[in-house]
């Protein structure tokens, strides 16, 4: 598959350490579809900064704790 | 396939459709030399006839989606998303070229005082191979990713 981003995420993870939480009730959480939270999590689609930050918030976590990106931090 | 995935669908087969349905009756008038065609109520038919068939086969298309969901009604929004927006700008910037050239072969045309039939036809093209192409680079941003 296609990755057209080098950003990585745990949003999979995330989701099923919070009460395994369905892509379609993360995406009613961020007013998105679900096709949306699929591509997020499949590396097709980056989010908006502001959308990041939704996506961290509602896992109660940092920004880090989502989306890494290679090199980051080193 | 979202709400917005399944419009651009629609866009795609309906320009496409209507403009060879568009050149099949033109063609089949037989006339020699085709400038002299009777051209412009097909024309503006088939303009009218995409918009009436946009929106029947939107409609068509969402009743499908509800029966293959077994008549369960859709979780996503019925409105374009994040994505959606960023996808439909790019299908935009990739493609609005294709409208300008067909804008600047018209002008071309008219400056050698072509026949009106060719420059209405050449900007009627610049509009649907706009429209075809951009809602591929959209599809293709839909399957692939942006």
């Amino acid at each position: 598959m296609v990755k057209p981003t080098r950003v990585t995420n745990h949003i999979r993870a995330l989701r099923f350490e919070h009460g395994e939480m369905t892509q379609a009730q993360l995406a009613d959480a961020l007013g998105v579809t679900r096709q949306t939270v699929i591509a997020i999590e499949q590396g097709r689609y980056s989010p908006s900064l502001e959308m990041a930050f939704q996506i961290a918030a509602v896992f109660g976590v940092t920004l880090d704790a989502v989306f890494q990106y290679p090199g980051a931090g080193s | 396939m979202s709400y917005e995935e399944r419009g651009t669908w629609v866009y795609l087969v309906v320009s496409a459709g209507v403009y060879a349905a568009y050149v099949a009756v033109v063609l089949a008038g037989g006339v020699h030399p085709l400038a002299e065609s009777d051209y412009q109520v097909p024309l503006l038919v088939s303009i009218g006839a995409a918009m009436v068939a946009a929106i029947v086969l939107r409609i068509v298309m969402e009743i499908a989606a509800g029966v293959v969901r077994g008549g369960q009604a859709g979780t996503d929004p019925l409105r374009a998303d994040a994505r959606d927006r960023e996808i439909d700008r790019l299908g935009t910037l990739r493609t609005w070229w294709v409208v300008a050239a067909g804008a600047l072969a018209a002008l071309v045309m008219a400056l050698a005082e072509w026949p009106p039939f060719w420059i209405a036809n050449v900007i009627y093209l610049g509009f649907v191979l706009q429209a075809v192409s951009s809602s591929i680079v959209k599809l293709a941003a839909y399957r692939r990713g942006l």
